[in-house]
């Protein structure tokens, strides 16, 4: 059962992903030269749908959060290599695997080095672990209990920045 | 790949605004209520990935070594939910290619071709290096784009909208300074 599952979830993130153009790297450098928006456009609608959802199934116990620890330091050194390195390739990790399964063959280079990067962290980890995940480690914390401010209206807030942003860039590009 | 592009963005100018990605987003957020409810494991990949190291750290420096590695000890290498993922979402993205007929080798994209040329060498050494960044920033975060980006930021997590907003804004400032201005004309 848990087999055919995680098979029918990642062959429909997989399809989608494809069926969305973002297993083409010219669509993601497109995104971050800021003249192709593809990849926002579909990841906003993304966050808003899920976190409903998520926030529904949350409230009736059907699902728990599964928060990643907020170590900012390590957050934010970790996403300027990651944002680096996503404009040298066009691929971001998911979208490579997807990508080699559609006949990329730099992005099956690329996956031969994630596998390197994944090797050359796991033996660094216990000096990462003493000097940089524990730099202003704040914790599993969610933006509603920071601010107070409610999980609804944090999500309807982002709905609706998304639909006036998103109106303004169609209407710009029509 | 191109051919389909073509056709798609032909489409969109008949109707003026190409629903699609918007469409799919939608349809990936509902993805993620069955990932949370049901599998009760979230989208994410680098996680996962990060784990297929092990087998390959003990070919090259001894299970000893990998086994007893700290970062992979927790969570050894084995065919669970979170690796069979990565499984499907391969055999996910090869079926659509296959129905659209756009599955294609492809060597070097357009976007480097045009600032660095059509060596094979040039751009599989860049997309290795640029991968093994990509993994050692994730791991350094906690997440990628799916486990942070759509996983976490869905849950209004603290840790996934830093991670976000500083990985638009170092993937924007490298495009810049990589390919240029003309690139983002």
């Amino acid at each position: 059962m848990t087999i055919l599952l995680a098979l029918a979830v990642g062959f429909a993130f997989g399809f989608l992903l494809h069926r969305a153009r973002v297993t083409d790297s010219n669509v993601i450098e497109g995104q971050f030269c800021l003249r192709d928006f593809t990849m926002v456009k579909m990841l906003l609608p993304a966050i808003v749908v899920g976190g409903l959802g998520v926030l529904v199934l949350a409230r009736f116990g059907e699902t728990l959060y599964y928060i990643k620890d907020a170590n900012v330091l390590a957050v934010i050194l970790g996403g300027a290599i990651f944002g680096l390195a996503v404009a040298i390739l066009g691929y971001c990790p998911g979208t490579a695997l997807a990508a080699t399964a559609t006949g990329s063959l730099h992005a099956l280079s690329a996956v031969f080095g994630m596998i390197a990067g994944a090797i050359a962290y796991a033996f660094s980890f216990n000096w990462i672990k003493a000097h940089i995940l524990n730099v202003w480690a704040l914790g599993k914390v969610r933006l509603p209990q920071l601010t107070g401010v409610p999980d609804l209206v944090w999500l309807l807030g982002l709905a609706a920045a998304s639909l006036a942003f998103f109106f303004w860039l169609e209407r710009r590009s029509a | 790949m191109t051919i389909w592009t073509d056709r798609l963005s032909q489409r969109a100018e008949r109707r003026k605004v190409d629903r699609s990605p918007y469409l799919i987003g939608a349809a990936l957020g509902v993805l993620s209520w069955i990932a949370f409810a049901v599998a009760r494991e979230p989208i994410g990949v680098t996680t996962a990935l990060s784990r297929v190291g092990q087998p390959i750290a003990a070919l090259m420096f001894g299970a000893q070594a990998a086994a007893h590695n700290p970062y992979w000890a927790p969570m050894p290498f084995s065919w669970d939910y979170s690796m069979l993922f990565l499984v499907g979402l391969m055999a996910g993205a090869l079926v659509s290619s296959l129905a659209s007929g756009t599955f294609r080798l492809e060597a070097v994209p357009h976007f480097w071709r045009a600032r660095f040329g059509g060596s094979l060498i040039k751009r599989f050494v860049a997309a290795f290096v640029a991968g093994a960044l990509l993994m050692f920033g994730a791991r350094m975060a906690g997440g990628c784009t799916s486990g942070h980006g759509l996983s976490g930021t869905l849950q209004l997590a603290l840790s996934s909208w830093i991670f976000v907003i500083v990985v638009f804004i170092s993937a924007i400032i490298s495009s810049r300074i990589i390919f240029g201005r003309k690139a983002a004309s």
